[in-house]
């Protein structure tokens, strides 16, 4: 909302500058976006003058030479193009080194061989409209070679205003001036909607007028009814603040609906009453594909929802948003049908979301305003059809009002404002706070009870509102700053959340970077990972199709990074996500309205993912490690050890992994699949443009998390009595997995074998064709006592033949 | 017996004076060997006179023991300087980088900020709580006080799965999840992605992150809410940081404000130097957040957990993350953060 400053001050002036005033005004809630200066720099260079004489340029047609006398001494010389300048005429005028709107500085200027010693003023020229045609004549009696900017708005600020969408009043300056008189108390001047015009004649508006409505879709329509107008240009002043508030002068019609509404906030609409086919207007619904070509030129086409202004051959407008071609005011309009009416806020930001068409109207009318302005505004604007227009007003309006709305009264109770701020607010300044926003506050035994003015009637409709006005008002830098004071409640997080930050901080700490992808997925990345069958999210109105599903695992935000680091230059890298993903849970719909009592729509997991291309990066001395299965299998190892999950890999394939080198990871306790590792199948990886091995894992954290649950832990001896370490190497067939070995180990040592630990793996020479060995480190340990080399000896014996179980035998 | 004394003045001297292991053996050879003057003059005793023998046998003793100790030390002497020249020449350079290298990772820009907000709520009695981000309309919208109408919900704003069902458009929804679960009081602080259908620019993504707050008991009052985040900001953004409150308007709160923090970069001065700060583009202030008392309407939907409007009361706020990433780390473009590039990534360091 732009605010001319001069206009705002003309109601309500704190006799302070325009940046001042825009702070006070954000500081109460309407925040200034921007502070614009319009108009001429400095105003001494401009002065009022008049034409004594005026010849045509010797050398040009389209020049007069004209002697202005600009009050200091010898005319001046100065040459115009306007063919409307002559003697005698009361001009405005800007002499040499007068800097315009534009910024640029006017010199003394050779014209044709004639000096010009400044400029004889046309309206575009000092920013107060559009019109370059002529120059502006002032009046008569106005003084020669006085200041310009007495007599002419030719310099202004203006207040670009950030309107919340529960305050429509302050999309008008009278609106903003009765905010500015709230906070700083200086006078406001009387409502400019108060004061009617004096009809004429004996007839009466319901005569040259029938209205119809459906007060379903319009909750009134008023229309007054004006004869003889002159059309033609608006006065200067109007022009001035019209174009300071971003709204092009058109006539003087025209201008006053456009006008009034700047000014109350209630859009008006001039209809040529002789345009107005049969006489009568009827607001109805659409029909379903009825079609209309609006003001701006467009054909548009409408449904069932959106109500329209129709007269007896058709739609001559869409309701509160924009008018049509028809009965619109032009040249040769001389009856006026003034329309001011209400709509039904939602329905209108519905149409006009729909349409694609936003209007100032319609920007003022989806908030939703009250009926009562409506007539208000016809107030202002007939005063001005017949000061501007010189019209005749038919006396009486047609006022179509089926459901009037009383005063709302709201109850304010000074110990619940006080408990709800935390400070108390006098009551005398209460008072004076809600009585200067238009409130009218009573005392009520203890409480106010107060009368909500229509033009706040859609924000203030409970105490808390009130609470909120007189907050705003008194001002948010008088409360105090407190903490609250706590009772029962320790803050924290929850296990599941130190867990999440243990793992995170764990991959950290070897070495990976943390990713943060779109939970959104394209269907072609499930297509490329070879899951596009399995069951996923679809938005409804995705942004773009690669952007279009709910992403079922965290795997291709990782392909994505990994390939946009590739690209550039990154490719050996390590990185890891920890988010959501999401699959359907049965049916999204939901047929009720009240709470769903907890439930989510779909199925939402906390995954923990890992891709890597690269295990370790290499040194000067060291060579770097590529990643492949065991390396993902090691961070998982550790993810699941801080969690102290027991697991085990399975062999179960996802599409997208290697055959032969990718495991599930099963937990020990349940069974349960909690996630994969292992390498990407190359023509996977090779999507996303990766090459060599590319290895990861996934797992389901609300799992793991479930899983990791009531781990206690007590204390073990491992001091009294020593342990006996011995090495063995165990030869076994080929496709014989480690852990069958390790579980042939356990069996037989028992629980006096108190760990087992892999450290080689041989194939070669030294054992035969289709065998490995595995060197593995035992450690005995009895709680009680210290082992015998005999008990010793006889649990290897024991392994030996757990071994043999599974055709292993000892070497060595 | 002055051969003796002389001996000895003359054996310091060539021990002193001996630079090397080889030399000191043979400086033990002819001093202390089998054939030395000392041994020989030591062997030769019994040919004394008996009242010469012991004070000669005792001075040759003496000057013995004083060579031995003598020829030990400057071995040891000799042994440690020969080390540490062994050491010397055995150099590295050490300006090379370590080897293997133990990289440490990062967490993403946006997860340090996160965890660095949580880390302050919670010292601030705040516990941490999370939600769906696939959401129902109920709880996004409808008991959150927008009314049926509200432009918020048309699907230029929101995106929807299903009638509904939609990708939660702020943090809020878990607001009244949390408090079916939990009757009063309550001290929550929510963090988690977000969702709108913004066209992406360098202000805009399709998905973001807030932390939400939320904190209802029987007497919490505006006054609190300012102290509270004054001491998260101060917290955040350093100990000279100021807090004002503006007014706002939000659905869900009575009365709204939006708050802002003094500007962290010029101190509040507007500038730099000359130049007009372009963190607060010269206002001294940045907003950082919306918040209020929570509007009656949204305790009434939870009035079956014991928030009846009459009893309980409290403040709520809303605040981006990523915004804190643009305005504290100078983040120009808020894309970059989900490209996730390493170059941009590995710039903020590990993270807490
Ligand atoms: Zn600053």
């Amino acid at each position: 909302m732009r605010v001319p400053f001069s206009w705002l001050r003309s109601y309500c002036d704190p006799g302070r500058p325009a940046q001042h005033v825009a702070d006070r005004l954000t500081m109460a809630g309407d925040k200034l976006e921007r502070l614009h200066r319009v108009g001429v720099g400095d105003v001494a260079a401009f002065v009022t003058g008049r034409v004594v004489d005026a010849e045509r340029h010797p050398d040009a047609d389209r020049l007069s030479v004209c002697k202005v006398d600009v009050g200091r001494g010898e005319p001046q010389t100065i040459v115009c193009g306007a063919p409307n300048v002559s003697a005698g005429q009361t001009v405005a005028v800007a002499l040499p080194g007068a800097v315009m709107p534009d910024g640029s500085t006017l010199g003394e200027a050779k014209l044709r061989g004639v000096v010009s010693s400044g400029m004889i003023l046309a309206e575009d020229e000092v920013g107060i409209g559009e019109d370059h045609l002529g120059i502006m004549v002032l009046d008569g009696d106005v003084p020669v070679g006085a200041p310009l900017a007495e007599h002419l708005p030719i310099a202004d600020e203006v207040l670009e205003l950030e309107v919340t969408p529960n305050r429509p009043d302050l999309m008008g300056v009278y609106g903003v001036a009765r905010d500015l008189h709230a906070v700083t108390a200086a006078p406001l001047a009387e409502d400019p909607t108060e004061a009617d015009a004096e009809p004429r004649g004996a007839d009466s508006a319901d005569e040259h007028i029938s209205i119809e409505i459906d007060p379903e879709i319009c909750l009134r329509f008023t229309a007054r009814v004006f004869e003889d107008v002159k059309i033609g240009p608006s006065p200067l002043w109007l022009k001035q603040r019209l174009t300071a508030a971003g709204q092009r002068p058109i006539s003087n019609v025209v201008d006053i609906t456009n006008y009034v509404m700047l000014n109350t906030a209630q859009p008006l609409h001039a209809f040529d009453l002789d345009e107005v086919r049969g006489g009568g207007i009827v607001v109805r619904r659409a029909a379903d594909g009825e079609r209309m070509v609006t003001l701006d030129g467009t054909e548009r086409a409408f449904t069932s929802e959106m109500a329209l202004v129709c007269d007896a051959e058709g739609p001559s407008g869409i309701a509160g948003i924009m008018g049509g071609q028809v009965s619109e005011v032009s040249d040769k309009t001389t009856r006026v049908l003034m329309e001011a009416a209400t709509w039904v806020g939602p329905n209108i930001m519905r149409t006009s979301k729909a349409l694609g068409l936003r209007s100032e109207a319609s920007a003022r009318f989806e908030k939703q305003l009250h009926p009562e302005q409506a007539i208000r505004a016809q107030r202002l604007a007939a005063r001005l059809m017949v000061d501007l227009c010189e019209a005749r007003m038919v006396p009486s309006a047609v006022d179509m009002y089926p459901r009037p709305l009383a005063p709302r009264s709201v109850e304010l109770r000074p110990e619940r404002m006080a408990k709800l701020l935390g400070t108390v607010v006098p009551a005398d300044e209460v008072h004076g706070i809600l009585d200067r926003l238009g409130f009218e506050p009573r005392d009520d035994d203890g409480r106010v009870s107060v009368t909500v003015p229509p033009w706040r009637d859609s924000d203030v409709q409970r105490e808390a509102d009130l609470i909120e006005e007189v907050a705003h008002v008194y001002g948010l830098d008088k409360l105090p700053t407190t903490l609250p004071a706590r009772r029962a409640a320790v803050g924290r997080l929850t296990p599941n959340q130190r867990l999440h930050r243990r793992v995170e901080d764990l991959l950290r700490d070897r070495g990976l970077g943390e990713c943060i992808a779109y939970s959104f997925t394209s269907p072609r990345a499930l297509e490329r990972l070879r899951i596009a069958d399995q069951p996923a999210l679809r938005l409804e109105n995705p942004l773009s199709e690669e952007q279009s599903v709910m992403r079922p695992l965290l795997l291709p935000g990782l392909l994505d990074a990994a390939h946009h680091n590739a690209a550039h230059g990154r490719p050996a890298l390590a990185l890891f996500e920890s988010a959501h993903v999401y699959r359907p849970s049965g049916p999204l719909d939901r047929a009720g309205t009240g709470s769903p009592g907890g439930a989510t729509p779909a199925l939402e997991r906390h995954h923990l993912a890992v891709l890597q291309t690269q295990a370790l990066p290499g040194g000067w001395r060291s060579e770097p490690r590529p990643a492949d299965f065991f390396s993902s299998r090691a961070l998982v190892e550790a993810v699941l050890e801080a969690a102290d999950i027991a697991w085990r890999p399975e062999s179960a394939g996802q599409p997208f992994l290697h055959p032969g080198r990718a495991a599930s990871v099963v937990a020990a306790a349940d069974e349960r699949d909690i996630g994969w590792v292992g390498e990407l199948h190359p023509s996977v990886a090779a999507e996303w443009d990766l090459v060599g091995p590319v290895a990861g894992f996934e797992i389901d954290m609300d799992a793991v998390a479930e899983l990791s649950e009531g781990a206690e832990r007590v204390y073990s001896d491992v001091t009294s009595f020593p342990a006996v370490l011995q090495d063995i190497a165990v030869v076994v067939a080929d496709e014989t997995p480690a852990a069958a070995v390790l579980a042939a180990v356990r069996g037989g040592g028992g629980p006096l074998l108190a760990g087992v630990e892999l450290f080689d793996v041989y194939r070669g020479e030294q054992v035969g064709e289709g065998e490995k060995s595995l060197a593995l480190r035992l450690e005995f340990r009895a709680r009680d006592r210290t082992l015998t080399d005999e008990e010793v000896a006889s649990l290897r014996s024991a392994i030996e033949a757990g071994l043999a179980e599974i055709g292993g035998r000892l070497r060595g | 017996m002055a051969d003796l004394a002389q001996l000895r003045t003359e054996a310091e001297a060539a021990v002193g004076a001996a630079g090397s292991a080889a030399e000191l053996e043979e400086l033990r050879v002819r001093y202390l060997g089998r054939k030395s003057e000392l041994t020989q003059a030591l062997r030769s005793i019994g040919e004394l006179r008996p009242d010469e023998r012991g004070p000669v046998g005792k001075q040759a003793n003496e000057v013995r023991r004083a060579l031995e100790g003598l020829l030990e030390r400057r071995t040891a002497e000799l042994d440690a300087s020969e080390l540490d020249q062994r050491l010397t020449e055995d150099h590295v350079d050490v300006t090379l980088p370590g080897d293997p290298p133990v990289p440490v990772g990062h967490l993403h820009l946006v997860s340090q900020i996160r965890r660095r907000m949580e880390d302050i709520f919670v010292g601030l009695g705040f516990s941490v709580v999370e939600g769906p981000e696939i959401e129902y309309e109920y709880y996004n919208f409808t008991a959150l006080n927008h009314p049926p109408e509200h432009p918020a919900r048309l699907p230029q704003d929101t995106f929807y799965l299903a009638e509904q069902v939609l990708l939660r458009t702020h943090t809020s929804p878990m607001q009244v999840r949390a408090m079916e679960l939990k009757e009063p009081p309550i001290y929550i602080v929510v963090p988690g992605r977000v969702y709108r259908p913004d066209t992406p620019d360098a202000t805009h993504v399709p998905m973001f992150h807030q932390l939400e707050g939320l904190a209802i008991d029987e007497d919490l009052t505006l006054a609190d809410l300012q102290g509270t985040l004054l001491a998260f900001a101060r917290q955040m953004f350093g100990e000279h940081t100021d807090v004002r409150l503006r007014p706002g308007y939000f659905p869900f709160t009575e009365p709204s404000v939006e708050v802002d923090v003094s500007c962290f970069r010029c101190g509040g001065t507007g500038y730099e130097g000359s130049e007009r700060c372009p963190t607060c583009k010269g206002e001294g202030w940045i907003e950082i957040l919306g918040s209020g008392m929570v509007d009656p309407n949204v305790l009434d939907y939870v009035v079956g957990s014991g928030y009846d409007k009459e009893r309980v009361q409290g403040f709520a706020w809303g605040m981006g993350i990523e915004r804190i990433a643009m305005l504290v780390y100078q983040v120009p473009d808020l894309r970059m953060l989900f490209d996730n590039d390493l170059r941009l990534l590995e710039q903020f360091g590990a993270g807490p």
